[in-house]
């Protein structure tokens, strides 16, 4: 047993466990306990009581997305298993960690899912600048086929299993998931239509789970411990433990495996060191770049996805960006926009053309050429942005950051306009 | 049916559409860009949005976009909600943040969906003040302008050229506001199909070039409904006339053939009516020009004497019924070559056939197994390839509707269906464009497609298939596979034409025979002759009065004057058998263009064009289809039937009602013509929009008097602003138009409901009954190869292969010259690479061509590409041997060389390797 499943064998300062020492280290007792016995309904059932969210941002509860492949004996269906791991949200650097770290927890959790939704072949999507997670995730597969742990009747489970590992060319939109499947396809990286969800169709058609990389780091544990260990773990109607981090002017950013329901304090103030000296947080996105800013009063609130929810943020990636008192909160945010406008894939209206606009208004604001209309037309976009208006949520997430911030710095904003320049330099 | 409810209204809908399509059904105003009522939808551009209500309790409503929205039974929109409106101005605020605003010189402008979508939300205030994103654009070749600025994004050009039309070399790159639709790097558009872009493109980025060149604002242009002369199709098109010149060609919506699309040679093929090989008076056969006195004499001298009359497959029927009546049935021969002329003999029996139908362009999208049989159908009929590749979607249909993913979910039936496709065999000599999505490709000489096509009817009959030569191995499993797909399908489909040969074609109605008896229902056979009223013509002519019997005729001296109309005698015989005849004979010719034939004419008439006259023209199905006159014309050329005075001629109805009742196959010809009683209160239908601008100053450079308006005796058509709107009735629409509808997506208000008839139905009349009860044929093959010689099979290319269309000079910068194909093994056997020159038969007199190497050309087998007539320098088709010994030649044939070169063949098989 262990309070830390996702990180307990992770130290940056070596290198990752090879297969044997992960075994040692009580690895691969969950696809063992598959070996034992366990029918795909019962790992499903298993999931699904152990509340398990997905952490690639949305915090859908993985049970449930995986009880929507279509159900059929008929083995002659091809069915995948894809992970997401194309880690490109602002400020997150969690699955990072854990590939470069625990690369065979990572294949163990594949080896689990795909076994539940029977899917015999299974591709990671690797962000392509990870090159250090490349290496060690390489390393780990030819590990794990060299041990009979990939391939053929694999764990004596008669279930056949391979993974392919694909470097992504490098675009944020293929972080959404269908996206990334038309990506791997060798296709455009434009998302598709919802529904069909990618459960019924998904990659080359075919039923097809995507999850992220946290998210399935959770299930060796969940398997070899047991449900009620891991909702032990965590608080607040959020189970398990979650990588936060910190980035921006603390004194020790990183990231930190931690039980759900701790405090943001403690993990900015405790774990992050607090902040460097001179400087005041002034305000904070708590999961990535795609979530509404929070301030200094909310420091106390648990990080559940409830009591994120509640504030009208999102707890998203659990990293945290951190907005000093020093730092322009204008340029902080037209930072972000700039980044949503390049990165916006070009297929729908709102998003392929209102967030250049957004982006153009934030360079005019920083050059002192901005104008109160200007500033009115931001605040127009948040509205014209935001979710069911555009094809996926892209854009709907660069509006978090937007909105909140516009809120909250208005005075800021209206001193880029009124100074014509910017007020920190 | 499902009831819904917008904005409080209640319609009937069908529940299987989306709401958008059901919403425009209905009639309504919604703007919308990236859905096509052919492409369905994907939910890019956001211009559709509406309001959908959880019930009638519920107030907030949720934004959906209707085109990605089911219809559901009960369900509660609203358009008109300021949640909605708002929000469909916003997108179009966005969409124009980087469009030029150039619509004074822009040729979309007048016609422009983006011009009317945004005027129908409401976004008139520009607010976006920063800089603009601009492109660079490229050269798309001779019919397509790129303009990249005006582009707002909607995807449909590339969802139509790539998705639908198969193309490759057209795409989306770039991202966010940076997309860009182009080529990997300029140069021509290589699909068949790319002036669709004009049309699909919801803006001016893709326009017209030919017409650009020759602008003329929608609104000016003169039109009236037509049928393109390009091919045995007959789809349906709208020529645009100012001035007395054609100015351009854009499709005319009809359900059963052509739809919303057309194909390159159709569209930009019309203009050779201005090109400078159009025959513009009469002359002898010094050259001096004649009067219209003295050739209406001379006609009259011939009346009175034996002559003989060669018909045309490009002429009209009432131009053919005119000359077989002015010689006497008798004295009416066959303008098509012996061959042609033999093969039609089959089809039109087909078409009387009770065990076969003919499907429109239509039915056959909607075939779900299909062979075709030696037909080269994107070079001879590309309409019916564009359409081929939509019958391969079925499958994918079928596997959505498992998945209960509706059909207009066009990327997500893609992204299920992925590379699943019906059915569909191509027997082939060498590579075909359909290759591609061919599941079942038999690439051999005509012997063994012949074999394979006998083998395949005796396997369908339930006969024992023969293996008469062990080395068949591929060509039966071919054959089986074909064999399983017609009898699992549905409604499988036979494809063959009069390019593959009398005895393919046989094969062909054999084989769709076995399959109509196995099945006891009657079996889909198209068989495509070669042009526009092949069908017509053959039906006029007895099956004896073969070409070169006439040509006998005339060499013997049997009858010593002929009149030879719309045709071009050195595309239809060989050389010596032409000459001998017309040196043994007085010749009057009639034409629109100049050939190589009026060299030998006594008197050359100019006829005139298919824009300058009413005429009827039957397609492969049989069908008979009326086109208007579109602009004045000229005193000079007039029609085939004015020229030869025969009864009735002055009117192009009463020669019409002439052929009907005298030529019992044309009994149903008069149902062609619109209800002249139809009209309301004696109204005309005017051919002039009206916006119709600068009418009483037209001819002011010449004459400061305002002439009176020419009158049309001859049809239901004016040529006037004034008349009957045509919105009253869509049965004579040659422009769609409708209020706050500028663009050709107006059609949606002419429509019974979208992709439906037209509410009037459309005009046009399938002439035969089926009433025969046929046999099978004897398909046997008559290639008798000797050792050491290949078989030599004619190629047609979509330039070129055409008469007409070669002389428009968009086409001619698409065309190239006469080649001879190897594929590298045979090529290299011959010590032959590409750009060599090869004799036929002997280098001595024989013919001499350059070869290029075509990787798929069968072995043993040379494909010839006869060139173009229209450049001067090409090859009798007829003039080639059926089998030849091939050889290299090492001198310079100037008469061959066009210096056009080979750069513009667009084949998927060409070899561009070094020897």
């Amino acid at each position: 047993m262990t309070d830390r499943p996702l990180t307990k064998n992770i130290d940056l300062s070596r290198g990752a466990l090879s297969l044997k020492d992960y075994e040692a280290a009580g690895g691969y007792a969950g696809a063992r306990a598959i070996a034992g016995g366990l029918e795909p309904s019962d790992v499903l059932e298993r999931v699904k009581d152990s509340g398990l969210k997905g952490r690639g941002g949305a915090g859908f509860p993985t049970g449930l997305k995986w009880s929507f492949v279509p159900k059929s004996d008929d083995a002659t269906i091809q069915r995948y298993l894809v992970v997401n791991a194309d880690e490109m949200e602002p400020g997150t650097f969690k699955d990072r960690m854990l590939m470069e770290g625990d690369p065979h927890l990572l294949i163990e959790g594949m080896i689990i899912a795909a076994y539940t939704i029977q899917a015999s072949r299974a591709f990671i999507f690797l962000r392509g600048e990870y090159f250090d997670a490349e290496r060690s995730i390489a390393k780990a597969i030819a590990e794990a086929r060299d041990s009979g742990y990939l391939g053929r009747d694999i764990f004596g489970t008669g279930f056949d299993f391979d993974i392919v590992l694909h470097t992504s060319a490098g675009r944020y939109i293929c972080g959404e998931e269908t996206a990334l499947l038309n990506a791997l396809e060798g296709k455009r990286a434009n998302p598709r239509a919802k529904p069909p969800f990618p459960q019924v169709s998904g990659l080359w058609g075919k039923p097809t789970i995507v999850n992220n990389v946290e998210t399935l780091c959770n299930l060796p544990g969940i398997l070899a411990y047991g449900v009620e260990w891991y909702q032990s773990l965590g608080s607040g109607g959020d189970f398990g433990t979650k990588l936060f981090g910190v980035s921006g002017r603390v004194n020790t950013p990183g990231c930190w495996e931690l039980p759900f329901g701790v405090s943001i304090r403690e993990v900015i103030e405790g774990h992050g060191g607090g902040m460097q000296k001179g400087y005041t947080l002034k305000a904070f996105l708590p999961g990535g770049g795609s979530t509404d800013f929070l301030t200094p009063e909310h420091l106390d609130t648990p990080l559940t996805y409830g009591a994120i929810g509640d504030l009208g943020s999102r707890l998203a990636t659990g990293t945290m960006i951190l907005l000093d008192d020093k730092t322009c909160p204008v340029g902080m945010i037209g930072n972000l926009m700039k980044f949503f406008a390049h990165e916006s894939c070009g297929f729908c209206t709102p998003c392929r053309d209102g967030l250049p606009w957004v982006d153009t208004i934030f360079r005019d604001l920083e050059s002192g050429k901005g104008s109160f209309k200007d500033i009115d037309i931001l605040k127009d976009h948040v509205g014209y942005l935001g979710p069911g208006r555009t094809f996926c949520a892209l854009a709907p997430g660069a509006t978090a950051p937007l909105g909140s911030g516009l809120r909250l710095f208005a005075d800021e904003f209206a001193a880029h306009v009124s100074g014509a320049k910017c007020p920190y330099h | 049916m499902a009831k819904i409810t917008v904005d409080g209204v209640v319609y009937e809908v069908d529940p299987a559409n989306n709401l958008l399509q059901e919403c425009l059904s209905q009639g309504l105003d919604l703007p919308y860009f990236c859905w096509h009522p052919s492409l369905g939808s994907v939910g890019a551009c956001r211009q559709c949005a509406v309001i959908q209500y959880r019930d009638a309790e519920d107030t907030q409503g949720t934004l959906v976009m209707s085109c990605m929205t089911p219809i559901t039974d009960g369900g509660i929109y609203s358009l008109a909600a300021e949640q909605a409106s708002d929000f469909r101005a916003d997108v179009i605020e966005s969409l124009m943040t980087s469009h030029p605003h150039d619509c004074p010189v822009c040729e979309e402008g007048g016609e422009c969906h983006l011009q009317d979508m945004t005027q129908m939300s409401g976004h008139n205030y520009r607010r976006f003040d920063k800089q603009k994103v601009t492109h660079r654009n490229q050269n798309l070749g001779p019919f397509i302008n790129h303009e990249m600025n005006r582009c707002i994004t909607c995807y449909r050009c590339v969802r139509f050229y790539d998705d639908y039309a198969g193309g490759t070399d057209l795409s989306a790159q770039a991202s966010h506001h940076h997309t860009y639709f182009g080529r990997f790097e300029e140069g021509t558009l290589e699909s068949e199909f790319s002036g669709n872009l004009v049309e699909v493109c919801p803006t001016g980025v893709f326009t017209d070039k030919p017409f650009s060149a020759q602008y003329t604002r929608k609104w000016d242009l003169q039109t009236a409904p037509s049928i393109c002369n390009g091919c045995s199709v007959g789809c349906n098109i709208t020529p645009g006339e100012r001035y007395g010149t054609l100015r351009r060609v854009v499709n005319r919506y009809h359900n059963d053939i052509n739809g919303y699309f057309l194909c390159d040679r159709g569209r930009f093929g019309a203009h050779y009516v201005n090109s400078e090989s159009r025959l513009r008076s009469a002359r002898d056969a010094t050259g001096m020009s004649v009067s219209t006195t003295a050739v209406e004499a001379r006609i009259n001298e011939f009346a009175s004497e034996g002559v003989i009359g060669i018909g045309s497959p490009r002429a009209s029927n009432e131009a053919n019924f005119a000359l077989r009546s002015f010689v006497g049935a008798e004295n009416y021969f066959s303008g098509h070559s012996d061959a042609e002329h033999e093969a039609l003999q089959v089809l039109t029996e087909c078409l009387r056939d009770a065990a076969f139908h003919s499907p429109s362009v239509r039915q056959i999208e909607q075939a779900d197994a299909i062979l075709v049989l030696g037909e080269d159908v994107t070079n001879t009929a590309p309409r019916v390839a564009l359409a081929l590749r939509q019958s391969v979607r079925n499958a994918a249909k079928s596997l959505a509707e498992t998945s209960r993913i509706p059909s207009w979910q066009d990327a997500a039936v893609r992204e299920l269906a992925q590379d699943s496709m019906s059915p569909l065999s191509v027997f082939a000599c060498g590579s075909t464009r359909l290759d591609d999505i061919a599941t079942t490709k038999l690439n051999a000489g005509q012997i063994t497609l012949i074999e394979a096509g006998n083998a395949l009817a005796e396997r369908l009959s339930g006969r024992s298939p023969i293996y008469s030569d062990q080395t068949l191995g591929t060509t039966m499993q071919c054959v089986e596979a074909t064999y399983t797909a017609l009898m699992s399908a549905k409604k499988p489909l036979i494809i063959c034409g009069t390019g593959a040969g009398a005895a393919l074609m046989r094969c062909a109605a054999n084989i769709a025979r076995s399959l109509s008896v196995s099945r006891s229902q009657v079996c889909d056979l198209v068989l495509l002759p070669k042009e526009d009223n092949s069908v017509g013509h053959a039906l006029l002519t007895s099956n004896e009065n073969t070409l070169s019997c006439a040509l006998g005729k005339l060499t013997k001296g049997e009858i010593k004057r002929a009149i030879v109309i719309e045709n071009d005698l050195f595309e239809r015989a060989p050389t010596a058998l032409v000459k001998d005849a017309f040196a043994a004979a007085e010749l009057v010719v009639i034409d629109q263009i100049e050939t190589p034939t009026q060299r030998f004419a006594a008197l050359t008439i100019p006829s005139a064009t298919f824009n300058e006259c009413a005429a009827t023209k039957v397609n492969y199905e049989g069908r008979a289809q009326l086109s208007f006159q579109i602009g004045e014309g000229s005193d000079a050329a007039k029609p085939i039937e004015r020229w030869l005075d025969v009864e009735g001629s002055a009117y192009s109805n009463s020669m019409i009602a002439r052929c009907a009742a005298e030529v019992s196959d044309f009994e149903r010809l008069s149902e062609c013509l619109p209800d002249p009683l139809g009209r309301i209160a004696g109204l005309k239908v005017p051919r002039q929009s009206h916006r119709y601008s600068g009418r009483t100053a037209m001819h002011a450079d010449r004459n400061v008097h305002e002439g009176k308006q020419p009158v049309d005796d001859n049809s239901v058509m004016s040529f006037s602003m004034e008349g009957m709107l045509t919105q009253k009735d869509s049965s004579v629409l040659a422009t769609a138009w409708a209020p706050r509808w500028n663009s050709n997506q107006a059609i949606s208000k002419f429509q019974a409901e979208i992709n439906g008839e037209l509410k009037q139905g459309h005009p046009g009349v399938h002439l035969l009954k089926r009433s025969l009860k046929g046999l099978a044929y004897d398909a046997e093959n008559s290639i008798n190869k000797s050792p050491g010689e290949y078989e030599i099979r004619l190629v047609s290319h979509i330039f070129g292969s055409d008469t007409l269309s070669s002389h428009s000079p968009a086409i001619q910068k698409r065309l190239c010259e006469a080649y001879l194909a190897l594929n590298r093994e045979d090529a290299l056997e011959l010590g032959l690479a590409n750009g060599d020159l090869v004799s036929l038969g002997g280098a001595e007199g024989g013919i001499i061509l350059p070869l290029i190497v075509r990787t798929q050309t069968p072995a043993g087998v040379a494909l010839v590409y006869p060139g173009s007539s229209a450049l001067g320098a090409h090859i009798n088709p007829h003039d080639v041997p059926e089998y030849a010994s091939l050889a290299r030649v090492e001198f310079e044939p100037s008469a061959h060389s066009t210096g056009l070169g080979l750069s513009n063949l667009v084949v998927n098989d060409a070899y561009s390797g070094a020897r």
